[in-house]
């Protein structure tokens, strides 16, 4: 199962960083989440992978640690997907403004000669 | 006060700007006397703030100079613990007086090209005083991610096609250095199982040996987040071109933000991995030494090459932060009470120079020209006013001067606060804390700041004498009050700092020493017990 997931967070993360370097923004803009979803994932697996295990406690005695998956990690891939989905969204309005001044898709606001 | 109402103080300073721009929020555009009125409000009452903080800080109020908040109550490896000590308040206090300076600058007319200005500003300021106060590294990345989000929305205000350029590239950048930052506390959380920094360097002794790369790896990547917000060479080529495009008060807070990464890094390193004790001694030192070193040399020669003035202040801008993290990086108690007192000066003198270009650019063209384009593009409806009324005599002056005496700290030459700053430095790299005589590093590293100073005269003296000695293209500019103010104020700032270099440098050896008293941080943060109340079983 490791193995599966880090091939698979190492994936997301290449094919984003290959789209971030190319020059047409909606093309960066893709790359950045695909990025975020690899970083997302990797905070999730930071925790361990196990199966299951609830993250919470219920109450009632005293809990057994082993029975119960790491909370925080969850907890933090949760603000982490907010965060990231707004700045992405934020991006998303910057590149229309930019296609609408300058009337191209472009990076630089000019296209290559 | 109480206490336990004292106490409070500590995240006011974020609770503040947050409730002050989300109120402002539904205000309309029209009424922009009230929002500006409510923005300044704000800023004074975090100047008085920071002053508060500084003074309990530094008066003993708290054990140990180091006030810790519990956030929620938790306590502190569990809950978010926000720490006000000398350092925090010291930044606080500088953030505080360079938003006063450039809210005053913008009344007149940046803060109306747009909308939403002052809600932004505050919440800039949120991110900002947060992540000085936090001790948590996740709560860290969400005040960065504030930060970030309301200087988007800042660097993009007024928009023009530069505007929205430099905003792209600014943006994206910044994302993928968020990303970064995510990896590195993911793995930082994966080998030490902790996020509180006082925490995590009284738990680095016990990480098995197996985890350690995972951690080093953590806090290399994490470096790499706060060395793109310090615009460390190679990582900071988006800064020149950012600063050059933003509207003068924005570019003012840009300033402060490349030293929130340099603040982060020295907080974190010099807690985590001090150079003397620990099981990770002096780790990632010598790149922060090579590569500050490298950034004083790309931003020197930025310097002497820039053509325009906007760029040459966000070179200067790259060779105070390289400057700094060099300084970090020599990993040498004394030299950092001299980089300390050298961010105070250059922060004040970069952020009046970039308020001053845009004064300076007015003898050369007409700037109703530059507004009219921006209006334009935005389709404001009400125009802002000219600056009208009776301007201030002597306006060239004032400028010259102004100009003058920015150049000269940013160069380091006597007699102001940027000399004394350098002078400083070298006592510091000349005579090391070990006896020894200085390596050849110090030389290394003194050599490059002397020429980095010469690389700034020249590039500033250049400017200079083109825009105010160019015989007949020099029209006598209108300035406002609300203009000259805040540039004159935080010139005169640097003043102050130079006349009273001898108590400045006391508080700032007590801050110094604090640093690097890592001991005391993990007692006084890890001790700090909750208040008892109804969620823990009632008064004792």
């Amino acid at each position: 199962m490791e193995a599966v997931i880090s091939i698979a967070i190492g994936i997301l993360f290449a094919s984003g960083i290959w789209l971030i370097l190319r020059p047409r923004s909606f093309q960066v803009l893709t790359g950045l989440l695909l990025m975020s979803y690899a970083v997302n994932l990797f905070i999730f697996v930071m925790g361990r992978l196990w199966v299951n295990r609830p993250p919470l406690t219920l109450g009632g005695g005293v809990p057994d640690p082993a029975a119960f998956g790491d909370p925080l990690p969850q907890a933090l891939v949760l603000t982490a997907i907010v965060i990231g989905f707004a700045t992405t969204a934020l991006y998303l309005v910057v590149m229309i403004g930019s296609r609408g001044l300058t009337g191209t898709d472009h990076v630089d606001g000019v296209e290559d000669q | 006060m109480t206490p336990d109402v004292a106490q409070h103080l500590i995240i006011l300073p974020i609770l503040l700007p947050l409730v002050c721009g989300a109120l402002l929020i539904p205000v309309n555009e029209s009424r922009h006397r009230l929002k500006f009125g409510f923005n300044l409000a704000s800023v004074l009452a975090q100047l008085a703030l920071a002053l508060v903080l500084l003074a309990r800080a530094d008066g003993g109020a708290w054990p140990d100079g180091i006030g810790v908040y519990l956030a929620a109550n938790w306590a502190a490896p569990f809950g978010i613990a926000l720490v006000a000590d000398r350092l925090s308040a010291l930044m606080l206090l500088l953030s505080a007086l360079l938003a006063l300076a450039a809210l005053i600058y913008s009344a007149l007319r940046w803060s109306r090209i747009g909308v939403h200005f002052h809600s932004l500003f505050q919440f800039l300021l949120m991110g900002i005083n947060g992540a000085f106060l936090t001790h948590d590294l996740f709560n860290l990345f969400v005040f960065f991610e504030v930060m970030l989000a309301a200087s988007y929305g800042l660097l993009l205000h007024g928009y023009t096609a530069a505007r929205i350029r430099a905003g792209m590239h600014y943006i994206a950048v910044n994302l993928v250095a968020s990303l970064l930052f995510l990896i590195g506390v993911a793995l930082i959380y994966g080998a030490a199982g902790t996020l509180n920094m006082a925490d995590l360097a009284a738990r680095l002794p016990n990480v098995l040996p197996e985890d350690l790369i995972l951690l080093k790896i953590g806090a290399a990547v994490l470096a790499i987040a706060f060395l793109v917000k310090g615009a460390m060479w190679p990582l900071g080529f988006w800064l020149p071109t950012t600063y050059g495009a933003a509207s003068p008060p924005v570019a003012a807070m840009l300033v402060l933000m490349t030293k929130v990464g340099a603040y982060a890094i020295l907080r974190i390193w010099l807690l985590v991995f001090a150079d003397d004790a620990g099981t990770l001694p002096g780790f990632g030192f010598d790149i922060l030494l090579w590569g500050g070193m490298a950034t004083i040399v790309f931003g020197a020669a930025g310097l002497m090459s820039s053509d325009s003035a906007g760029r040459a202040a966000g070179y200067s801008a790259t060779v105070s932060s390289g400057t700094l993290l060099a300084v970090i990086g020599y990993g040498q108690p004394s030299a950092v009470t001299a980089g300390l007192y050298y961010l105070l000066g250059s922060t004040l003198a970069v952020g009046a120079f970039v308020l001053l270009i845009e004064l300076i650019e007015r003898i050369r063209k007409p700037s109703a020209a530059v507004l009219a384009l921006t209006m334009e593009a935005f389709a404001i409806e009400e125009t802002p006013d000219e600056p009208v009324g009776i301007g201030i005599p002597a306006g060239l002056a004032f400028l010259g001067l102004a100009f003058a005496a920015s150049a000269l700290i940013i160069a380091g030459l006597p007699p102001l606060s940027g000399f004394v700053a350098k002078f400083s430095l070298f006592h510091a790299l000349l005579n090391p804390d070990h006896g020894a005589g200085p390596g050849s590093v110090a030389w290394t590293l003194l050599v490059l700041i002397v020429l980095s100073g010469f690389a700034a005269i020249v590039g500033l003296m250049r400017f200079g004498v083109r825009t105010f000695w160019a015989s007949g293209a020099v029209a006598a500019p209108r300035l406002g009050l609300t203009e000259v103010l805040p540039v004159s104020a935080l010139l005169l700032l640097c003043v102050a700092l130079t006349v009273q270099a001898g108590p400045v440098f006391a508080f700032l050896q007590r801050t110094n020493a604090d640093l690097h008293d890592t001991r005391k941080y993990v007692e006084r943060v890890l001790h700090e017990r909750p208040l008892p109340g109804a969620a823990h079983g009632g008064k004792p």
